[in-house]
């Protein structure tokens, strides 16, 4: 069984996240989970295909999604992605700092994600889309809104650990939940990349 | 913690902050047992509703809600936990490993499954249960007055969680903890089921979470998706729904057919036939079981295309469901059949659910399923098939494993009593069923009228009914009357597998040594052909133990809170109940947690003991 | 031997065609689509026994030849699995099972297939060669609309005999499901969507039909009845429903014109005669024509008051208010029942 005491960082091996037989099944699990999350997101996206026609005398996609916004938003989150990767990089390397200021770009860039996605609700909300004013609307707000409450608790659970781990250096423990949050935040990333294709691209040309 | 503290436990405390896995599977046995108890309950209250025409025991409404409520706890709150309780007690010890892969998260899915189950019936004494069915059929679902909806959706959301949470830890468990030389394809056939119902969970409940949270979201906060006149969809429900639900059968069947592929093989005395082609059956079944849930909804109008090719898909799972019976058949082709209630159940399954199989078939004939739809031949089907199969499934395994679970040995007189009077009972309550509905019968109808031709075959059903009430009766008495039956309990069956090597009662470690697995069938090997011992596959040393700890109760309870703060719309409480469970995450997440280590003397003493 | 292998499939048709009531049971069908549906499940009971009788009879050889005995010790043969048994136990089911899928599909088609003769309405003789009902399901009854002559009935539908009848199902409330065992399989009546199916009746009959998908408290009580009746009454029925005979608008006795009263001041808000009145409860113009009261109840004079005075008694959920003694006393009662059980248009022709 793996030792769990924390180990100077230039003991650690080249893959720490999957050192342990904890982490390895932490990264395996965690895998698993995000096939789940799939089928999750597939349901989701299948409601609002089955749904997006049914506007009645409400706005529809055409009347309310602006292509700008959205793609800031889109950028925002793929830049995130990549800051991501650079804080994995920077632990494989062994450079605890710069993972921990990588993880803190990501936050922030998902906070600004978060603060635009509020705003474009409130937008909606004021152009006369309220969450029950139709099925579309219904089924909109569920699937971008599952999908912000997604990256609200990746931000939170990022900077749990960021603020947790902050002066503890890497370790056999904490590098598996890095790993992980990682994982987690290149997920909720590509499935915004779907929503921007299906839900506002196809809305905004079709 | 250290190894003397973890020692000195409060009993009650040492269950409720438990991470054993075999403590986990034996409060899932209890907490599915009693659930099931009480379907039952539901069940017989039911049955004598129907005993005569227009009889008034129960008013329609009362009757719909029992209706409901014996489909959900019988699919969510007992066949799956008790499923869920053999796999835990079974799978490490089958796969020669200490513990699951995440003896927290374990914990967790039980607790959620419990305070989820305990919600729902919670529903009973507040006005009224569910009442739509238990596939709650939009708009009937969504625009039911009362609350029983509102706890039916919040109570399976929460044990929805703790099912996947469960299965996601059977995955990675199955993966990555194999003792040395326990390849994947010299895994039991219990420990490869089990694998691949796992992973229908994963991939079938994130669909009746969304479907769950959709009509939540519906009946509480007003969203529009079922809603016809807000431009909603009431089929989408029924797309979601059975996404899940046809898999889920699925999910209950396999570990059932695992369970028969041990003792069949054990009981013959027998490797069993054509393992890899079981194993491949296995997953074929899996793979198909997400190709076909549409056949649920042939008379809804999907068009004809569309119910011919889930026609067809659906009649292609009784291939590998046919090599899977001639397989069990040809395992007991030249064996030495012991007759013990563990086999009783197993040699009784097959005959039962080979009848439940041919009417699936005819089921699938979409032409014809427009008589069979919704009418009692469907009910008689799928209780041929989960009570000749998940049933006699769980109740084999109760008998096979019970003296590994418990200590003791079933008292095999009373077994065989009940296992007669059970199988009886089943096929006098359900046989008739078929032709029930073929001559008129709907299902789920409060009553019948007279002068219909239903009357007689009705009694004869509830006749059933009554005697296998009596058998379950007569199975608690003999696990009460068998608790003096502790000799020979560790390998009672001259058993094939990993965990008949355990000394009874099982040691928290599980393996003082982890074993070193050299054949499919790993202890029958050593026994047959070696020296009758596992060759260990490590020295003796200091073995390392998760802690026990009380967060999963935490964050399941906080969790009810929530529930009953969206069901009666009080924002404080449900903001307090998620306060209540992501606070615990968060006190998990910052809070090391190392465990502790068993000294090496301490296993020493054991083995001596023991 | 081979004689007897034959007959026990045979046996078993003729046990199963014995049960059940006429009219209701879908094994002893009536007219092009149930009897397509039977013979399909007779051909997949055919085959299934089958396969039944084979599993069975290695079952049974295999528990009798290698039981325990009293004082065997042997190990059996560890056997591995014989790759020949395996491929033949794949193959023979794909077989059977295609046996079966071909002709199913070919089935599902035809009972989809509800076009109709597109060369005008009317074939040589001058009758309808076909009749188109719309089915609006209702929490708990049935309304048939018949758009080509613009008659709405509750309750009772009636059908020409030998006429392809087509029938568009929709709901007003929660999903039904319209089932006339002995005529046809069923179909769900969905909201939001039209779905559509045809039958045919040969033979005259009241035809019992039921609804099958779980609706509320009274979804067991959800009954109607297909009335097949020879197509020169059907016509005679469908023009008095459109302008019914003169004993209905205007009812002769002075108990029923009373009762008439009674009905404009408490039932016509919901309830229509002829084409007065609301369409929110079931069409009354041919209620004295009903089989049952409410979907079920023998049509007696006391049932229908009872009915009256305790709808949600009989039928719990129902939309239907209860009428006490305030609303109509014993004597307004009475006439009501009078004026009721004369709306007939069938019979004084």
């Amino acid at each position: 069984m793996a030792d769990h005491q924390a180990v100077e960082q230039h003991t650690l091996p080249p893959n720490p996240e999957k050192a342990t037989l904890e982490g390895r099944n932490k990264y395996l699990g965690f895998w698993f989970f995000l096939g789940g999350e799939t089928v999750l997101f597939g349901s989701l996206f299948g409601t609002y295909l089955g749904l997006r026609d049914g506007v009645v005398d409400g706005p529809g996609p055409s009347d309310l999604f602006h292509l700008d916004l959205v793609f800031i938003m889109t950028m925002i989150l793929l830049t995130s992605s990549l800051t991501s990767v650079f804080a994995v990089i920077n632990m494989k390397r062994g450079n605890y700092k710069g993972l921990l200021m990588w993880m803190w770009a990501t936050v922030l860039l998902g906070v600004a994600f978060l603060g635009f996605e509020i705003y474009e609700f409130y937008e909606y909300y004021h152009l006369g889309l309220g969450f029950t004013t139709s099925a579309f609307a219904s089924s909109f707000y569920t699937l971008v809104g599952t999908h912000g409450a997604h990256v609200a608790f990746g931000v939170s659970w990022i900077t749990v650990l960021l603020i947790r781990y902050r002066k503890s250096g890497l370790t056999l423990t904490n590098a598996p939940k890095f790993y992980t949050a990682v994982l987690y935040w290149h997920f909720i990333d590509v499935v915004w990349v779907f929503i921007f294709t299906v839900v506002y691209l196809l809305g905004i040309g079709g | 913690m250290s190894y003397e503290k973890a020692q000195s436990k409060n009993v009650i405390w040492d269950w409720l902050t438990t991470v054993d896995h075999k403590k986990i599977g034996i409060m899932y046995l209890a907490g599915g047992a009693f659930f099931f108890a009480l379907g039952g309950l539901e069940a017989i209250l039911m049955r004598i509703q129907l005993m005569f025409p227009e009889f008034t025991f129960v008013q329609a409404q009362t009757f719909n809600e029992l209706l409901t409520m014996h489909g959900t706890t019988m699919i969510f709150l007992a066949a799956m936990p008790l499923l869920f309780g053999f796999m835990n007690f079974i799978i490490p010890l089958q796969i020669g490993a200490r513990d699951v892969a995440f003896p927290f998260l374990n914990a967790l899915g039980f607790w959620l499954f419990l305070f989820g189950g305990i919600l729902l019936n919670v529903s009973w004494f507040v006005g009224g249960a569910p009442d739509a069915g238990w596939t709650a059929y939009v708009p009937l679902s969504s625009e039911s007055p009362g609350h029983g909806l509102d706890y039916y959706v919040l109570g399976l959301q929460i044990g929805g969680a703790g099912t996947l949470i469960g299965g996601i830890n059977f995955l990675v468990t199955i993966i990555n903890m194999r003792a040395p030389g326990m390849s994947m394809m010299r895994m039991p056939l219990f420990t490869w089921s089990s694998f691949v119902a796992s992973m229908l969970i994963l991939f079938a409940f994130p669909a009746l979470t969304i479907g769950l949270l959709l009509l939540m979201l519906e009946r509480l906060f007003g969203a529009t998706y079922f809603a016809v006149d807000f431009g909603g969809n009431v089929i989408i429900w029924q797309h979601l729904f059975w996404i899940f639900g046809h898999p889920e059968v699925y999910i209950l069947i396999l570990p059932a057919f695992g369970i028969f592929s041990e003792v069949l093989a054990t009981f013959a005395k027998k490797r069993l036939f054509g393992y890899s082609a079981m194993v491949f059956a296995t997953l074929i079944i899996g793979f198909l079981g997400f190709m076909v849930w549409a056949h649920h909804m042939f008379t809804v109008g999907m068009g004809p295309v569309a119910n011919a090719i889930f026609a067809v898909a659906t009649m292609a799972i009784a291939v590998p469901t046919g090599i899977k019976i001639f397989n069990w058949l040809l395992t007991l082709w030249g064996g030495r059949i012991q007759f013990t209630t563990a086999n009783l159940f197993a040699l009784g399954f097959l005959p039962s659910f080979v009848m439940g199989g041919v009417t699936g078939v005819m089921l699938a004939t979409s032409a014809a399923n427009y008589q069979f739809h919704d009418t009692y031949f469907v009910v008689a089907h799928f209780h041929y098939v989960i009570i000749g199969g998940v049933v006699f499934g769980l109740f084999s395994g109760t008998f096979y494993w019970w003296p590994k679970m418990f200590g003791y040995r079933l008292n095999e007189t009373l077994g065989k009593w009940f296992f007669w009077l059970f199988l009886i009972g089943f096929h006098l309550t359900f046989f008739v069923q078929h032709f029930l509905g073929l001559m008129g019968m709907p299902r789920r109808v409060a009553s019948y009228l007279p002068g219909q031709g239903l009357d007689s075959m009705n009694f004869i059903s509830t006749m059933g009914a009554f005697l296998m009430t009596v058998a379950f009766i007569l199975l608690l008495v003999c696990i009460f009357v068998s608790t003096k039956n502790r000799t020979n309990v560790a390998d009672p069956w001259d058993g094939r597998t990993l965990e008949w090597t355990t000394p009874t009662p099982v040691p928290e470690y599980n393996f003082a040594q982890t074993p070193l697995v050299r054949e499919l069938d790993a202890y029958w090997h050593e026994k047959y052909e070696g020296d009758g011992k596992m060759k260990a596959a490590e020295p003796l040393e200091d073995i390392h133990m998760p802690n026990g700890t009380i967060l999963p109760v935490v964050m399941s309870l906080g969790l009810v809170v929530a529930a009953f703060g969206l069901i009666y719309l009080v924002h404080p409480l449900t903001i307090v109940g998620f306060a209540i469970t992501f606070g615990a995450m968060f006190v998990r997440s910052i809070k090391e947690d190392h465990g502790y280590h068993i000294p090496v003397e301490a296993i020493k003493r054991d083995k001596e003991e023991g | 031997m081979k004689y007897l292998w034959r007959l026990l499939p045979l046996s078993l048709i003729l046990l199963m065609s014995g049960c059940g009531v006429q009219n209701l049971s879908a094994l002893d069908p009536q007219g092009p689509v149930a009897e397509m549906q039977y013979s399909l499940i007779q051909l997949s009971l055919y085959i299934m026994i089958f396969v039944l009788v084979i599993v069975f009879a290695i079952y049974i050889f295999v528990l009798y030849r290698f039981r325990e005995r009293p004082g065997d010790t042997h190990i059996p043969k560890q056997v591995h699995g014989n790759r020949t048994l395996e491929t033949i136990w794949t193959t023979i089911p794909i077989l059977l099972l295609l046996m079966l899928a071909i002709p199913n599909v070919m089935d599902t088609f035809t009972l989809a297939d509800v076009s109709v003769n597109e060369e005008g309405e009317e074939s040589e003789d001058g009758e309808m060669d076909h009749v188109v009902v719309e089915v609006m399901a209702h929490q708990f009854w049935w309304e048939f609309t018949y758009p080509d002559y613009d008659i709405t009935a509750g309750q009772d539908m009636y059908i020409p005999t030998d006429t392809r009848i087509i029938i568009e199902l929709q709901s007003s409330d929660v999903q039904h499901s319209f089932w006339v065992p002995a005529l046809a399989g069923k179909q769900d009546n969905v909201p939001g969507i039209q779905n559509d199916m045809w039958f045919e009746a040969p033979e005259e009959g009241v035809y019992m039909g039921k609804c099958t998908e779980l609706c509320g408290p009274s979804h067991w009580l959800m009954d109607f009845k297909v009335i097949a009746v020879d197509p020169d009454t059907f016509e005679t029925w469908a023009s008095n429903m459109a302008e019914p005979p003169s004993n209905v608008t205007e009812p002769e006795g002075e108990v029923a014109v009373d009762g008439r009263g009674v009905f404009e001041q408490s039932c016509i808000s919901c309830h229509a005669v002829g084409d007065d009145g609301g369409n929110i409860g079931p069409n009354l113009t041919n209620y004295g024509e009903r089989e049952v009261l409410a979907g079920y109840m023998d049509p007696t004079d006391e049932n229908l008051e009872a009915w009256l005075r305790d709808t949600q008694e009989y039928k719990p959920g129902n939309e239907m208010p209860n009428f006490d003694h305030e609303a109509i006393n014993d004597e307004e009662m009475a006439a009501l029942i009078e004026y009721l059980n004369e709306l007939k248009i069938l019979e004084e022709e």
